[in-house]
């Protein structure tokens, strides 16, 4: 291995051995509590994984919308309305609705950031408020449907040759996400458009479809991450995607993609959710209580960043 | 001041001045449809449920100013209203130390934020995001259920009108004093925070520090260039931040006597008050705008909530259209946008 890490890998080898550590120091305490190391088994870390692709695969859209130096905070609310309205809906259809809303989401998002120009931090707060608000709106007064599909309920618990389906769902949309980003122009044009818009506009770059692509592709992930919990919890509910927001941002700052755009590879967002994956695994197998695994969340955050989340001097 | 003058002014502070026409409005109009409007139990009661929110958002604007964002203004709020539960009551002196240990609390935090920040080199919105969930974790380990013990006469004093101060800790008389007899309707809240705001927001904003933190939002290289404490500034700026958020977790404590240490609540506090800061007319590039716009941010938004008690309009309808109110206020940024000469104008 070379002693001199590029400024883009280092992020993602640090990441990769905390979480050797974390795996290290979960069997350790197994081990010497109860003499068992579940930590290690293949089937455990299946499992870990398999309830790990939600925020997987909401990580793998907010990596994109990041990438471009912008936020999508309507992860949550795109989520649920996905899943909620598709089990109303119901039968074959389910799955189409929900990537139906999950595309007209991306495009309110990526119309009002790119053209109307209007803070993504900002706008796609409220497009989370007025889902939430059409999704207690639609429930309101009477109760649809909200049981899973067995489509959905394959999709999230089923095995295939062993493997949750989840897991493959998950893989299927990293590989196209890494697809985008490293083999097509418009991936390039995201990096570009990160980086500087105004460089990348005079280059010829249309950035404003290319924001628009962003945005769509993120609530796509969203709606997809709605379809595989729902059927994972049986039926889509409200408030199902809260949980996932915050975890997904981090993910992807862990993995070494930088806040402000521009830079930061696939690899290191996958690295970034496994890691909070086990974190919170590991917490819960040592049943520490939610104060204990908020401070230490954060904790971990602040001192990985520290290591090499770092900016540049402000000199000039 | 003269009209060109004035003119001038208003088009500097656009977003402020339709901030502050939107809000004159709402008010007149809410308390004319009010059947007991323009009174001051109802005004006693807005200025209750403003205070909270208006603080947090004085706080976000600091780090909005930087062109940062702080991801953990509700955190520490919440933090400080556990820590108020604990320690607002017994003798006055007591009262007085666990006054000054909630604010301590909040403006250390803040500074822990604020040296993250400059000495740790790292995004402000990332770091205030993990920072956020250890406030929360605190206030978690202080309060793992609501509840609290807050001083009785306290808290009535401090929620009602300036009369209802002076008759319970019996002083201008209780209250029928000549001199205090114009401002005895008055809701202590809404002093509460004009005078916060008067003898902190207002001198910082002409301090040297207060003009840095405005030069590092518009250009910080040129600031640093220009010879300005830039790091302090950037400390004091969160310092201030964490202040700010305390004074808000230590009302809310004294207004509903508990403390509650409630993720979804942090973060809707969070939300909401960088929704207000945008509403108030600051840029969320940073640079321009400032705390008393934030204020007005945060009424603005109150008063919409108010709407739902005096309209006839079915609560499930509430939330859809208080978000398309937000996102509809928010648009109103289009403007910029739509009068751009240049394209390039856009990409800043």
């Amino acid at each position: 291995m070379q002693l001199s890490l590029s400024a883009e890998n280092k992020p993602i080898v640090i990441s990769s051995l905390f979480v050797v550590a974390i795996l290290i120091a979960g069997t350790a305490y197994t081990l010497w509590t109860a003499g068992t190391a579940p930590l290690l088994s293949v089937g455990y870390l299946l499992q870990q994984l398999q309830t790990g692709s939600f925020l997987g695969i909401c990580a793998a859209g907010m990596m994109m919308v990041i990438l471009l130096g912008h936020i999508d905070l309507s992860i949550p609310w795109t989520l649920t309305a996905a899943a909620m309205t598709a089990t109303a809906v119901g039968g074959d259809m389910a799955l189409p609705t929900a990537l139906a809303v999950g595309l007209a989401v991306g495009l309110v998002n990526g119309i009002g950031v790119a053209y109307l120009r209007i803070p993504s931090m900002i706008f796609t707060l409220g497009v989370d408020t007025v889902l939430r608000g059409l999704m207690v709106a639609q429930t309101g007064g009477f109760a649809p449907q909200d049981t899973a599909t067995p489509l959905m309920l394959f999709l999230a618990k089923d095995r295939i040759l062993g493997i949750p389906v989840a897991i493959l769902v998950w893989a299927a949309v990293s590989l196209v996400i890494v697809t985008i980003l490293t083999r097509t122009g418009f991936g390039r044009s995201i990096y570009a458009t990160g980086s500087r818009e105004g460089a990348a506009y005079l280059s010829g770059i249309r950035t404003r479809r290319v924001i628009v692509g962003a945005f769509v592709i993120s609530s796509l992930c969203a709606s997809i991450a709605g379809v595989l919990l729902t059927g994972y919890s049986a039926k889509a509910y409200q408030g199902m995607g809260n949980a996932f927001l915050l975890p997904a941002i981090a993910a992807v700052v862990l993995g070494g993609t930088h806040i402000l755009g521009g830079k930061g590879r696939y690899v290191g967002t996958l690295i970034g959710v496994i890691l909070i994956v086990l974190l919170n695994s590991v917490l819960s197998i040592m049943q520490m209580p939610e104060a204990g695994r908020q401070i230490i969340y954060g904790t971990v955050i602040v001192s990985m960043l520290l290591v090499y989340g770092r900016n540049q001097r402000v000199t000039s | 001041m003269t009209t060109a003058s004035l003119g001038r002014w208003l088009s500097r502070n656009m977003g402020f001045s339709a901030a502050l026409l939107l809000l004159a409005i709402l008010f007149l109009t809410y308390n004319s449809l009010h059947p007991r409007g323009f009174s001051s139990a109802v005004a006693i009661q807005n200025a209750n449920e403003t205070v909270a929110i208006a603080f947090v958002a004085m706080a976000q604007t600091l780090p909005v100013l930087l062109g940062g964002l702080d991801l953990s203004v509700g955190a520490v709020m919440t933090l400080t209203n556990c820590v108020a539960s604990e320690v607002l009551h017994g003798s006055p002196l007591q009262i007085v130390f666990g006054v000054g240990l909630t604010l301590l609390t909040g403006t250390l935090f803040g500074f822990m934020n604020g040296c993250i920040v400059v000495y740790g080199r790292i995004q402000p919105i990332i770091a205030t995001l993990a920072t956020g969930a250890v406030a929360i974790g605190l206030a978690l380990l202080i309060r793992p259920k609501p509840g609290g013990n807050v001083d009785d006469d306290l808290s009535w004093a401090l929620t009602n009108s300036v009369w209802d101060l002076a008759d319970t800790y019996g002083f201008a008389e209780g209250g029928e004093a000549w001199w205090i007899r114009p401002f005895a309707d008055i809701p202590v809240p809404f002093l509460i925070v004009v005078i916060v705001a008067t003898l902190v927001w207002v001198p910082f904003r002409r301090s040297v520090i207060g003009r840095t933190v405005y030069a590092i939002g518009s250009a910080e290289g040129a600031a640093y260039m220009s010879g300005l404490p830039i790091q302090r500034a950037k400390i004091v700026a969160f310092t201030l931040g964490g202040f700010l958020a305390s004074c808000g977790g230590l009302y809310l404590a004294i207004q509903t006597s508990s403390g509650n240490a409630d993720i979804q609540q942090a973060g809707a506090y969070t939300l909401n008050s960088i929704a207000a800061v945008v509403l108030g007319g600051t840029s969320l590039l940073g640079g321009t705008g400032g705390a008393i716009g934030s204020l007005v941010g945060a009424m603005i938004l109150r008063v919409i909530s108010f709407y739902f008690r005096i309209l006839d309009i079915d609560p499930l309808l509430q939330p859809l259209i208080e978000g398309l109110v937000l996102l509809t206020a928010v648009s109103f940024g289009v403007f910029r946008t739509l009068r751009v000469r240049n394209q390039l104008d856009l990409f800043r």
